[in-house]
């Protein structure tokens, strides 16, 4: 039994589910968040840097939360707007759901190009994206207290050796991404522009830094990340017509 | 009580929410297809799903696991139920916990981290959610304005920005240890220009780089 004719990607149903999964996660968020601000005040933490991080980390994440929110729009233009909605809350990245679309598109041999009205389509296509990124949330439950287990042990081994085992993790995911914004050097003048984002946000944290340490701007401390972040994706943008974009 | 547990009895309480919590997601996200399929009579051939997905699977599920054992230690135990549920971790929830603990001036791995941490992804989740909701009520005013051409280029680049500014102060504070993982990186990534389409692969290599020249430097007393 085919309900082609009543489907739409946009229908209430849709955005019915779409609403409970968001509900889902807020909820979880606000859970884990005032569970962390009661144990601040049991173990007692100076309250100001509780305030201090969620000021700052709702400044930082404005500028990626609108990036995610341009994905939900480029899924939107074939899978309407819920499915997207769903899976860019929950575990999904753009950089997933997207390709997942495109292949279940190619192995039914429809384009991408229009939405979808065809509802076993859309759900072969829901089903790919959801079984596509099953593993990196089934895997955590399983896998946290074994790998929590190994550091607790490297830590408590050898305690200076613990932290500079922690701070080599960072350093190992830092110089991956740092290094991928060199990927596209060779094409020349457009491939040198994440370069200068890269060097123009170094900058302007260096600056704030300054700032902080020399002239005692001690509020700036905990904005800055998200100050050099903005001051990195503005000149992204003022500069892109001087790099041939 | 949790105000009068001790860490490792809070810690153990956090494992049971945070199993209940991401195990409660599990069935939700599956439950997303079933309840399309169910509400429109649209069971899709087992072979279509199985084409389609072996087109992502293979490195989605590789990217998968290596996601979960790299990061699990730098999100903590909350961080870590909450950020593979909400998604976006490289790109978003890590850097957001790694600025949080930088700011405060605390270490990952103990309680004030692992506290200062789980407030800072659960904001960015929070501040996500809104901002995509409001982009979904707001689709027909806000499309044209995030489409414009303008504002491309500070959207293509929002990675570089955000890694300029964490990797001054990272590279500062442990720059014997980021030597060699950067060298590398950078020379990698220029001389193999397609690696850039799977940076989540080498995140892993560029952390078992970055811890063998560390031990190295440790054991010779340069650290």
């Amino acid at each position: 039994m085919n309900n082609t004719s009543s489907f739409s990607p946009n229908s209430p149903f849709m955005y019915g589910l779409a609403a409970a999964v968001i509900l889902f996660v807020f909820a979880q968020s606000f859970f884990f968040l005032i569970r962390a601000v009661r144990r601040a005040h049991a173990v007692g933490m100076d309250i100001s840097i509780v305030r201090k991080t969620i000021g700052s980390t709702a400044l930082f994440t404005l500028a990626p939360a609108f990036s995610i929110m341009l994905g939900v729009i480029t899924l939107a233009k074939f899978l309407g707007l819920p499915l997207p909605w769903i899976r860019l809350s929950v575990i999904g990245a753009i950089t997933y759901e997207l390709p997942a679309a495109t292949s279940t598109a190619n192995a039914l041999g429809i384009s991408l190009s229009e939405t979808v009205t065809d509802p076993s389509v859309f759900s072969a296509i829901a089903w790919v994206m959801t079984l596509g990124i099953i593993p990196s949330i089934v895997l955590p439950p399983l896998l946290i207290k074994k790998i929590q287990k190994g550091i607790v042990q490297i830590k408590t081994k050898d305690e200076k050796w613990g932290d500079i085992f922690m701070t080599s993790l960072f350093m190992g995911m830092i110089s991956a991404f740092s290094g991928m914004v060199f990927s596209r050097v060779r094409e020349g003048l457009p491939g040198l522009l994440p370069v200068a984002v890269l060097a123009v946000s170094a900058l302007a944290m260096c600056i704030c830094g300054l700032l902080v340490k020399k002239a005692h701007v001690k509020w700036l401390e905990n904005y800055a990340m998200p100050f050099s972040m903005i001051a990195g994706m503005v000149f992204a943008s003022c500069a892109s017509s001087a790099f041939g974009l | 009580m949790e105000k009068n547990m001790n860490y490792s009895e809070y810690q153990e309480v956090t494992h049971r929410c945070g199993q209940l919590w991401i195990w409660s997601a599990v069935c939700i996200v599956l439950f997303v297809p079933v309840a399309v399929c169910l509400k429109y009579g649209a069971w899709p051939q087992f072979t279509s799903v199985l084409k389609g997905l072996l087109g992502v699977a293979p490195i989605y599920w590789t990217v998968g696991f290596i996601e979960v054992v790299t990061f699990t230690p730098m999100l903590g135990t909350a961080g870590t139920y909450l950020s593979f549920v909400t998604g976006n971790v490289s790109a978003l929830k890590v850097p957001a916990a790694l600025n949080a603990m930088e700011s405060a001036g605390v270490k990952p791995a103990t309680e004030e981290g692992e506290i200062v941490s789980t407030i800072a992804i659960a904001t960015a989740s929070i501040v996500t959610t809104i901002i995509i909701a409001l982009g979904v009520l707001l689709f027909a005013q806000l499309t044209p304005v995030i489409n414009s051409p303008a504002l491309k280029p500070a959207f293509d680049n929002i990675l570089p920005a955000l890694f300029g500014g964490l990797g001054v102060v990272y590279i500062s504070r442990n720059w014997k240890i980021s030597i060699v993982p950067m060298v590398f990186m950078i020379v990698l990534f220029i001389l193999v220009p397609s690696l850039g389409r799977s940076v989540g692969i080498l995140v892993p290599a560029g952390i078992i780089l970055a811890l063998g020249a560390s031990r190295i430097m440790y054991k010779k007393g340069w650290l």
